[in-house]
């Protein structure tokens, strides 16, 4: 029977059949601050070893400053919670990039930009935005304290096998229309939940047609459509970003390597469980509108109220989400004024991301009434970025350049916005508090959040190209 | 305290309910008290932005169900499809334990808190949509309702009324028995090896 990528990375990493449960073995681990502590506490405490200290890595990124590189820039129980990861990654011996280590890095950063994501491998983190790495065609997902406390002690997790959707944007993608539109007008089409219990495969022309930062941002936000996990196939796209990386194979494994990826693709006839298709001429830029990332529109279309939804469920939800958004059916948009832009994130924190900004930026000047910050992902990112003088036509147009981390994106630095605040944020979620209790989200692309800081407002972004 | 072992069988209780679809894991506990190193202690601060009025939580919000007296002691949460999307804390189910909820009866959950849930001893019931209506209009007209939820059975009853519901065997037994799932996997210690074994060197 013909086998899906999702069907070969599966099947090869089955350790034993424990029922309807597989025991799979997991080939890389990332590990951060948050999500890690009573995971160690509880090997401590039953006296367990971590098996393969090699196959994890640690980074500091969630509760750390980004205008300071000490430890307890952000008060005493974020800077215990860093220190706890830096004592348990000592004692375990696992390599951990600390806070200002020029490897240092939004977990989701930082591991691809290294090479320690590769095409075929099982990924996990104790992170919901794990699902970046399919992006190499790698079973990648986010899991709990309790399974990262597994995988340490085992280097495995039971599982159960998901169902199987394809996503087809076919197409090429117009002018102005981003990696992130992309996954917004995906996430828009089959709504929040809409994959749950799935993994996804991304395929068709505009998607085979990005880069990997851009697969990265689509398969990111695979957990906001409540999938599994989302992937794409390897090709030579992701064969040439990876040679040379740090930790990719070299020499002849390299090529043996490359050889095992090519074999990496879903087969002609083989079926899933789920296929939606998209046409990338119909994406607009979007803009999300409410406050979970399914509430989301094309910049140039108005707000919907809940007589737009004929589901109860949906129609009370979207009732909720303008209340708290201030929002009214019919709003346009481009009239309606944000006082803060934030650009960075595991979604769209790279260096493309950061060039697709400033090329925006360049055209202006932040508005008095705006408050714009860029947050590298990673010290990669930033030094990069540097490089070419990026930041400094940021901050000729008023932009604040900040040090890498996850920042405003989930605020448990003092990167947070306070209730009223209105954003556009190019993270991932537009949740209800998200960025500070009663602030207000909006999803957007790099390019949109910076056209969003020299207007002041939702500008459609198509308005600056030449 | 992370596999633990004690079992789930049965539980009786009332039930308060959170009349919401997609109930994400920031608003079962925010950031802001994300940065413990124990597992304990997140109950004061579960749904903090709806339950109190301010930063300090000195003031409850009296139009938060969790709030009101009538649902006060209640072991059950009632709520709807999604609940628990967003975030793979598992602090989401340590603050719902820790509060005091045996169990969630809910439309839909999301994958990751799922499996959190049942690494918790925390049971997530799904019943179907119109099922859920009637449990909602239940509690409303009697919040001192007594529920029970019965694992080895499948149900959820309340007065001469029973739902069964469906739950995956493995996560059943690991619920009933309150397995120790690391010390099982480490049983299998050997086949691991012999997988990493046979693996290719550049992994």
């Amino acid at each position: 029977m013909a086998k899906t990528l999702y069907d070969k990375v599966w099947q090869a990493h089955i350790i034993d059949q424990l029922g309807e449960d597989s025991l799979i073995y997991i080939d890389r681990h990332l590990i951060h601050e948050v999500t890690s502590p009573q995971a160690f506490a509880g090997l401590n405490e039953k006296s367990r070893k971590v098996r393969c200290p090699e196959r994890t890595v640690g980074t500091m990124d969630h509760s750390i400053s980004t205008r300071s590189l000490a430890i307890d820039a952000c008060g005493p129980q974020n800077a215990l919670q860093l220190h706890t990861l830096a004592n348990n990654c000592e004692q375990h011996g696992i390599q951990l990039f600390p806070v200002g280590h020029q490897k240092q890095g939004i977990v989701h950063v930082m591991g691809p930009e290294l090479g320690l994501i590769q095409p075929g491998m099982t990924v996990v983190c104790g992170d919901s935005h794990t699902a970046t790495h399919g992006a190499f065609g790698a079973l990648a997902f986010g899991i709990g304290t309790s399974q990262v406390e597994h995988v340490l002690a085992t280097q495995t997790l039971k599982q159960s096998r998901a169902k199987s959707m394809l996503i087809k944007v076919n197409g090429t993608l117009p002018v102005g229309i981003t990696a992130k539109d992309i996954i917004l007008a995906i996430i828009g089409r089959i709504g929040h939940a809409g994959a749950t219990g799935h993994v996804i495969e991304y395929a068709g022309e505009a998607i085979s047609g990005l880069t990997m930062e851009e697969r990265m941002t689509v398969c990111n936000m695979s957990i906001e459509a409540g999938a599994k996990a989302g992937l794409i196939a390897p090709d030579d796209t992701t064969f040439e970003y990876l040679k040379g990386r740090e930790y990719a194979p070299k020499g002849q494994d390299w090529e043996d390597a490359v050889a095992y990826w090519k074999t990496l693709y879903t087969e002609e006839g083989a079926s899933f469980d789920t296929v939606v298709e998209l046409e990338a001429a119909d994406i607009a830029p979007q803009v999300t509108w409410g406050t979970n990332p399914g509430q989301v529109i094309g910049v140039d279309a108005p707000v919907p109220g809940p007589d737009d939804f004929s589901d109860p469920i949906e129609k009370e939800s979207a009732k909720k989400a303008l209340g708290y958004m201030g929002l009214s059916a019919g709003d346009k948009l481009a009239d309606v004024a944000v006082n803060h832009v934030f650009i960075g994130s595991c979604t769209n924190g790279r260096i493309e991301d950061l060039r697709a900004a400033a090329h925006i930026a360049k055209n202006g000047k932040v508005v008095d009434s705006v408050t714009a910050i860029v947050v590298p992902g990673s010290g990669h990112v930033k030094k990069q970025a540097e490089a070419e003088g990026l930041d400094k036509i940021f901050t000729d147009a008023g932009f604040e350049w900040r040090l890498p981390g996850c920042s405003m994106c989930l605020g448990m630095n003092d990167d947070k916005l306070v209730a009223g605040d209105r954003c556009a944020s190019t993270s991932n979620r537009n949740f209800e508090g998200r960025q500070g209790r009663g602030a207000r989200t909006h999803l957007v692309s790099p390019a949109m959040a910076a056209a969003a800081a020299i207007t002041g407002r939702f500008a459609d972004v198509r308005e600056f190209q030449e | 305290m992370s596999n633990s072992i004690q079992g789930f069988t049965a539980h009786t209780g009332s039930a308060v309910p959170l009349d919401q679809a997609n109930v994400d894991t920031d608003q079962i506990i925010p950031k802001q008290f994300l940065t413990g190193v124990t597992r304990a202690g997140y109950g004061k601060h579960l749904f903090h932005d709806w339950r109190y009025l301010d930063l300090e939580e000195k003031v409850p919000n009296p139009e938060f169900s969790l709030n009101k007296p009538e649902f006060a002691g209640a072991s059950i949460l009632l709520t709807r499809e999604n609940f628990g999307c967003g975030s793979s804390r598992e602090h989401a189910p340590w603050s719902l334990n820790d509060f005091g909820f045996k169990t969630i009866i809910a439309t839909s959950y999301a994958d990751i808190f799922y499996g959190n849930c049942i690494n918790n001893q925390l049971l997530p019931v799904a019943l179907a949509s119109s099922e859920m209506d009637a449990l909602f209009a239940a509690v409303e007209a009697n919040p001192a309702l007594e529920i029970t939820v019965n694992l080895p059975e499948q149900t959820v009853s309340f007065g001469e009324t029973s739902f069964s519901f469906d739950i995956a065997d493995h996560h059943k037994t690991n619920l009933l028995k309150g397995l120790d799932a690391i010390g099982q996997t480490l049983e299998l210690t050997d086949k691991i090896s012999a997988y990493e074994a046979k693996q290719p060197v550049w992994v």
